[in-house]
């Protein structure tokens, strides 16, 4: 396909690991913000192909792995509810709540629905008048404008039977909480490319200068990865600490204006949990008070939860770059894709999951 | 959720007030929200996110990063770095 096989090209990535091997002179530690980056690593094999003295560690870029477990719970609580038809992204499925996940309510007879767009979910709101149709609405900035556009559209609808629980995260909050743990270990980051396609990357810069981290605007492909790799590894090396973007056929420093607008119309800044890591103040989106009415969590009663999360995950450590997945006891063992026992194991973007599948058992 | 990748547009159309499109993935065709892109026309390439698309892909700076790698790729020619060769195709796809 046009402008995708260009970026894995071999002979290429075999340059660009050569220049980075003549630039790095110190050991790095780096950190690719976003799982879908951490699944490319793992894919291709990248962290094997880089120097010994380029340490990759894997952030908290994945929205399945964060979204706090109150929130899932919740969202199984109203999923089970009858007259209820609640609709989620198909990665959120198996994400295990305190007790169960949201595909055991679909096959205890739940009306759970997968859906692409969130515009769907509204569509079925308009199909459905005697339905309450809810939508876990989940990512970072990069589904916020297509969750906030669903509310827009549902009020533009007058739909009255549409809602939404918001638990949407933002990334330069989080990068913070990293890099003010006094266990931190990152040194430079390759920031989200898709994330900085809507929101820019201007707003990384005061984190450049104030914690003196080089921070790339990296995309996806093995060759964009490597160019990242490159550009933070110079910026190292040379003592520099800027923001750079590497992903220039999508972002623009500014990302995309309208899509921004949007969110914020729709959604203001809220202090959030992640799931693992804890509280992060202004690291969330929650709904303005315009749209309050389509705030799912106030619609619908949900007794007071008790989260239980499994006592040997310690998927909050690996999501801050502190652990790798075969440091915990449980990989491959009791935790595998199948069985779940973090969030970290579900999606295709977290960080156990993707260890499991491209790198198979710790020997 | 998150692993997006371009698709061009092939026809642009309205669905309850909104701007959508259908992209083309080599052969497969989705359908995407267009309200954040208002620029946007058919034959450009965009990059779509849960079902909307997030940005129209800048043709320039991807020439950009392919003759960048093609000068790569001569100047590793003549230092006589070995390669498979197959790059000069990869890098200038035909449509
Ligand atoms: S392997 Fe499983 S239990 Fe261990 S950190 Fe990852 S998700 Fe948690």
């Amino acid at each position: 396909m046009k402008y995708l096989e260009e970026f894995r090209d071999p002979d290429v990535a075999r340059l660009y690991l050569e220049q980075i091997e003549a630039a790095v002179a110190r050991p790095w530690k780096i950190m690719e913000v976003c799982g879908g980056q951490t699944h490319a690593i793992m894919q291709y094999g990248i962290q094997e192909l880089l120097p010994d003295m380029i340490t990759l560690l894997h952030g908290p870029g994945c929205p399945v792995c964060v979204t706090p477990l109150e929130q899932i719970d919740k969202a199984i609580a109203i999923a089970g509810q009858p007259g209820v038809i609640f609709t989620s992204f198909g990665d959120m499925l198996r994400v295990p709540g305190s007790e169960k996940d949201l595909f055991t309510v679909k096959a205890e007879g739940g009306d759970v629905r997968v859906v692409y767009s969130p515009l769907d979910a509204v569509k079925l709101a308009t199909e459905n008048p005697d339905r309450e149709v809810v939508f876990l609405a989940v990512g970072f900035e990069t589904t916020a404008p297509a969750n906030a556009m669903a509310v827009k559209q549902a009020a533009a609808l007058g739909l009255s039977n549409f809602s939404e629980i918001v638990a949407q995260v933002l990334v330069p909050p989080a990068l913070e909480a990293i890099l003010t743990s006094p266990k931190n270990q990152v040194q430079g980051f390759l920031a989200a490319g898709h994330v900085c396609t809507v929101m820019g990357y201007h707003e990384y810069e005061p984190i450049a200068a104030r914690y003196g981290v080089p921070i790339v605007a990296t995309g996806f492909e093995p060759l964009d990865i490597l160019e990242g790799i490159l550009l933070a590894v110079r910026q190292l090396e040379e003592g520099r600490h800027e923001v750079e973007n590497q992903y220039r056929r999508s972002v623009r420093r500014t990302g995309n204006e309208s899509a921004r607008e949007m969110i914020s119309e729709v959604y203001r800044v809220v202090p959030r949990q992640w799931r693992g890591i804890g509280e992060i103040p202004a690291s969330g989106l929650g709904l303005q008070p315009a749209y309050a009415a389509y705030d799912a969590e106030t619609r619908f009663k949900v007794d007071t939860i008790r989260t239980q999360e499994p006592e040997v995950c310690i998927s909050g450590e690996v999501l801050q770059g502190w652990k790798k997945p075969p440091d915990c006891p449980a990989f491959g063992g009791d935790c595998t894709p199948e069985t779940p026992l973090g969030a970290t194991m579900v999606s295709a973007e977290g960080a156990c999951a993707a260890y499991y599948r491209y790198q198979g058992l710790p020997v | 959720m998150c692993l997006a990748i371009p698709g061009r547009v092939v026809e642009i159309y309205e669905e309850a007030g909104l701007p959508m499109g259908r992209l083309d993935y080599g052969g497969v065709i989705h359908q995407a929200c267009l309200a954040y892109l208002p620029e946007i026309k058919v034959g450009d390439y965009a990059i779509v996110h849960a079902g909307f698309a997030i940005s129209l892909l800048n043709e320039e700076e991807a020439q950009r990063s392919f003759d960048i790698w093609e000068e790569m790729i001569r100047k590793a020619d003549e230092a006589g770095i070995p390669l498979t060769g197959e790059s000069q195709s990869a890098i200038e796809p035909s449509e």
